[in-house]
């Protein structure tokens, strides 16, 4: 039914009988939100709004020096190189992709003359292959023109394994030709409905290829313009020291009209949160810090009368509890944690469901998160078109009690309850970190009053989140009955964020860990709607296969959502930032400018 | 002489390459790995992690590793930072004139006002000059760095608005003005360290000063009629310098090191807080090369104290 009135709906748009924003809200609600309605739109032939960021500035240059600082400074300048998103922040000051990723999750032309779309001819019918139109007349910082070929080398350069880039996943399973000077077009192995992935965002920045040709594959590393970059970016390269300093100035030859604002750029690294929030906030010796993961209390008390505010971009950054479904206390086969056994406590449905009912998410938000958080139910939440409506959350001790006495799970001794034998006792671990530790004590403390005893563990977080095979505590390994982290999440579209569920993705020894199902869930349902949902074309088919996803991790409770976590950041009163929680800091970094 | 310096060069070598092997084995069996962050990252498979650890020879056994590490180092290649993919001798030499900068200043701020203070402390020992200097030398050295750092920020920065407390190593200025604020941006750090130098320096100084003083030739030389000034200087501090001078030298390695915890709080881009990103992101080359210069150092100043002091002391033969 309501497939059909959105049919309906994308004919108005198209012919004008209803606006844009008018659609949207219809869209939001029904429950889908503003990127997804944009995409439907997109997909039902309507091109998407050149999204029209207001920039006041009449003229290029003349904001002065803007200076931001990271405290991880950036350690490369290679965007296909980069590690971490500081890297990433630190390479998109020079290096540009075709588009980028605006504040509702609309696609923001950079070096593309246009969206692609059904409409104008970009998107094909089955959803094979992306064409995309160059903007003309844009030169690369050494005057060199911008053309398909610099595309379909960085193509060749992220896809090559010897290159060892990053983004290998991203180009790998593509291909990549020149249609014209000024096109090219991406060719998918299979329908691939989110099709804005290579040449978008961070991993989507071309490389010039009069520059880095000698340097494809094993001598990638040799290139001398690893660290000082040829981009078409805003800024021109002046000067860099790896973890320390970046420095730009104003390209005079930018693309776009007016911009950049400002004559100068400086990317300090170094030092801690809250001190660099001091810098910005109390003493403004800087006009924009990166990541303040910082408690809200310090924040507020740096904020009364200071010379900066904290400002917040929302994406789908998740902070959960994952449940453990198989036992990570008998070894099988040199493997804990293995899918041949079964978790003696946590596959009780009824246990995790108590447990979900034990976690006081609004104290959580209230004591440690403060404006950086929003409750949910969820796992996945965002963007809003993919956002269930169908769950729902609360935190009762009385019921959590309830459910475990109808289960059979008595209280015995020392107020711990059991069952056949086996005591509700549980290892909950996540990585060292302040609010972290915070919401183990809360959720410990709610846990012993219905009768659970929780034994806390942290570990490092390079240990935590590291690949290496013969450490016990990474958290794919999940030695644990249950863990906490944060899951980001990197673009408008779940199907990265969703996919790793699936059963043949199970963490485990035979392929070294490297499955991303830590929780080890199985569930056919579940494979068959991240199937159904990878091919699917129809957009609102396509949201209600992962809003389905969403809703079957929420019943079967492998997951507890503390958080839904927003991206904060401290910022000048005067300086405008262009942020979005579905890309990086620095994405539009041309349309930031000062207000006087 | 040089005979003795050569023999302590030769003995040098094997107690090197144990150092050398007892750090790679370390760091080769501490967990993690230089690719940490991309393993929440949904947008890429921990194939691609797995893929860089193969490539980057982590995986080799640890044995292998090493001897590719010290064959390397044989020929003066220090290798590759595994996070910024960079030479790690030029990653050093870019670090290590601030630190040079900085600790030096500190050091010699310590100086300036430990051997004064000390020496004088000691001539009149138990006056209250004396007892000033020996509380406020206590409370110097039971304050660390990190909370006396955070102190000046809040107090110097924060409320008087009179200094910077981000170090930055590229000032637009030039001439007279460039020197003025680079004096200006160090004055904290500096003071911090400086300070806290100086008092465990005092203490020292004033106890190899009064060792000295009340010996006997110092009577002889005051029967002489010598003035106080000269006793002191020329006759006392020769000799009471001898095991600073020892002290001094041993601490210039520290100066090549960096200080890891002032480099961080006042973000100084010194040789420390290169250390303690590196250890943080399990970049084993450039922790092996940081540690290892830094081992040599010590080897050397240690070299060099002995030869000072037979120098100084020429009662002291070295055979």
């Amino acid at each position: 039914m309501l497939d059909k009135k959105l049919r309906s709906m994308i004919g108005d748009v198209k012919d004008g009988r209803m606006d844009r924003r008018a659609f949207i809200q219809r869209l939001a609600a029904v429950g889908l939100t503003a990127p997804l309605a944009n995409q439907i739109l997109a997909l039902g032939g309507v091109a998407m709004a050149q999204s029209p960021a207001p920039y006041p500035p009449t003229k290029r240059g003349g904001g002065g020096p803007l200076k931001l600082l990271w405290w991880q400074g950036p350690t490369l300048l290679n965007p296909h190189f980069a590690t971490g998103t500081k890297d990433q922040d630190g390479s998109r000051l020079f290096y540009e992709p075709l588009a980028s990723w605006d504040a509702d999750g609309n696609l923001n032309p950079i070096l593309a003359a246009e969206i692609p779309s059904v409409a104008n001819g970009g998107l094909a019918a089955d959803a094979k292959s992306v064409t995309w139109k160059i903007k003309p007349g844009v030169k690369w910082h050494d005057g060199k023109p911008l053309t398909a070929d610099d595309f379909v080398f960085t193509w060749q350069y992220a896809a090559d394994p010897a290159t060892a880039a990053v983004s290998v996943s991203t180009y790998g399973d593509i291909t990549v030709e020149k249609v014209s000077d000024l096109s090219i077009r991406v060719l998918f192995k299979t329908p691939t409905p989110f099709w804005a992935n290579a040449f978008v965002g961070a991993y989507g920045c071309v490389l010039p290829k009069h520059v880095f040709a000698d340097y494809k594959g094993a001598k990638s590393r040799e290139a001398p313009n690893n660290l000082s970059p040829v981009g078409t970016g805003p800024y021109k390269f002046v000067e860099f020291k790896p973890g320390d300093l970046i420095r730009g100035e104003l390209n005079p030859d930018y693309h776009m009209p007016n911009r950049p604002y400002f004559d100068t750029i400086e990317m300090k690294g170094g030092g801690d949160a809250v001190s660099a929030a001091r810098a910005v906030i109390q003493t403004g010796e800087f006009d924009f810090a990166w990541n303040m993961q910082v408690e809200d209390d310090v924040l507020l008390r740096l904020e009364k009368g200071g010379k900066g505010k904290t400002v917040y971009a929302v994406g789908g950054d998740i902070e959960f509890i994952a449940i453990n479904f198989t036992d990570p206390n008998t070894e099988v086969d040199g493997e804990r944690s293995s899918m041949k056994t079964k978790h003696p406590i946590l596959s009780d449905p009824n246990v995790r469901k108590a447990l979900a009912l034990l976690v006081d998410r609004e104290s959580v938000k209230k004591a440690i998160y403060g404006r950086a958080g929003r409750t949910t139910a969820n796992y996945l939440n965002g963007p809003e078109k993919f956002v269930s409506k169908n769950t729902s959350w609360e935190f009762s001790i009385e019921k959590a009690s309830k459910m475990l006495d109808d289960a059979g799970w008595k209280v015995g001794a020392e107020g711990i309850r059991e069952k056949d034998g086996k005591k509700l006792k549980l290892l909950y671990q996540t990585s060292t970190n302040g609010p972290r530790q915070k919401t183990q004590a809360i959720v410990k403390q709610a846990c012993q009053k219905a009768g659970i005893d929780v034994e806390l563990k942290s570990v490092v977080a390079s240990v935590f989140f590291s690949s290496d095979v013969a450490n016990p505590d990474t958290y794919p390994k999940f030695y644990a009955d249950i863990e906490m982290f944060q899951i980001p999440m990197t673009q408008p579209d779940p199907s990265l964020h969703m996919r790793r569920y699936i059963s043949a993705n199970v963490a485990a020894k035979e392929n070294k860990w490297q499955g991303q199902n830590f929780p080890r869930y199985v569930n056919k349902d579940y494979d068959a709607a991240i199937a159904a949902a990878e091919t699917e074309t129809d957009p609102v088919k396509r949201a209600t296969l992962y809003i389905k996803c969403n809703d079957l991790l929420w019943q079967d409770t492998v997951f507890i959502p503390v958080m839904h976590r927003l991206l904060v950041d401290a910022c000048s009163n005067t300086v405008r930032p262009a942020l979005s929680g579905w890309a990086n800091r620095t994405d539009n970094i041309q349309d930031w400018y000062r207000e006087a | 002489m040089s005979q003795y310096v050569l023999r302590r060069l030769l003995i040098a070598i094997p107690s090197l390459l144990a150092i050398s092997l007892v750090l790679f084995v370390v760091l080769a069996l501490a967990p993690g790995d230089p690719f940490s962050e991309l393993a929440t990252n949904p947008n890429v498979p921990p194939e691609v992690q797995a893929a860089l650890r193969a490539k980057f020879g982590l995986d080799d056994p640890i044995y292998l590793r090493y001897v590719h590490w010290i064959a390397a180092m044989a020929h003066g290649d220090w290798g590759f930072s595994f996070v910024s993919r960079m030479n790690v001798d030029t990653l050093i030499l870019q670090r290590l004139p601030t630190t040079l900068y900085v600790i030096g200043s500190a050091q010699i701020l310590a100086l300036l006002i430990a051997i004064p203070v000390g020496v004088y402390a000691a001539t009149k020992p138990y006056s209250p000059f004396d007892q000033i200097a020996n509380t406020l030398a206590f409370i110097g050295f039971s304050l660390p760095t990190f909370f006396t750092g955070i102190l000046f920020i809040l107090i110097f920065s924060v409320t008087l608005d009179w200094l910077p407390f981000v170090y930055t190593t590229d000032i637009k200025a030039t001439g007279i003005r460039w020197v003025l604020e680079m004096i200006r941006q160090a004055i904290m750090p500096v003071a911090v360290l400086g300070l806290f130098q100086a008092a465990s320096m005092t203490r020292f100084v004033r106890s190899a000063t009064l060792d000295v003083i009340r010996l006997d030739y110092v009577t002889t030389a005051r029967a002489k009629g010598l003035g106080q000034a000269k006793v002191i200087v020329k006759h006392v501090m020769r000799n009471a310098m001898i095991p600073v001078v020892t002290l001094i030298a041993l601490q210039m390695p520290a100066v090549f090191g960096g200080a890891i915890v002032t480099e961080q709080i006042f973000r100084i881009p010194g040789i420390g807080s290169l250390l303690i990103s590196s250890i943080l992101s399990n970049d084993t080359p450039v922790v092996m090369a940081v540690t290892f210069v830094f081992a040599c150092l010590v080897v050397l100043f240690n070299l060099i104290a002995d030869v000072l002091y037979g120098w100084l002391d020429p009662r002291i033969s070295l055979r």
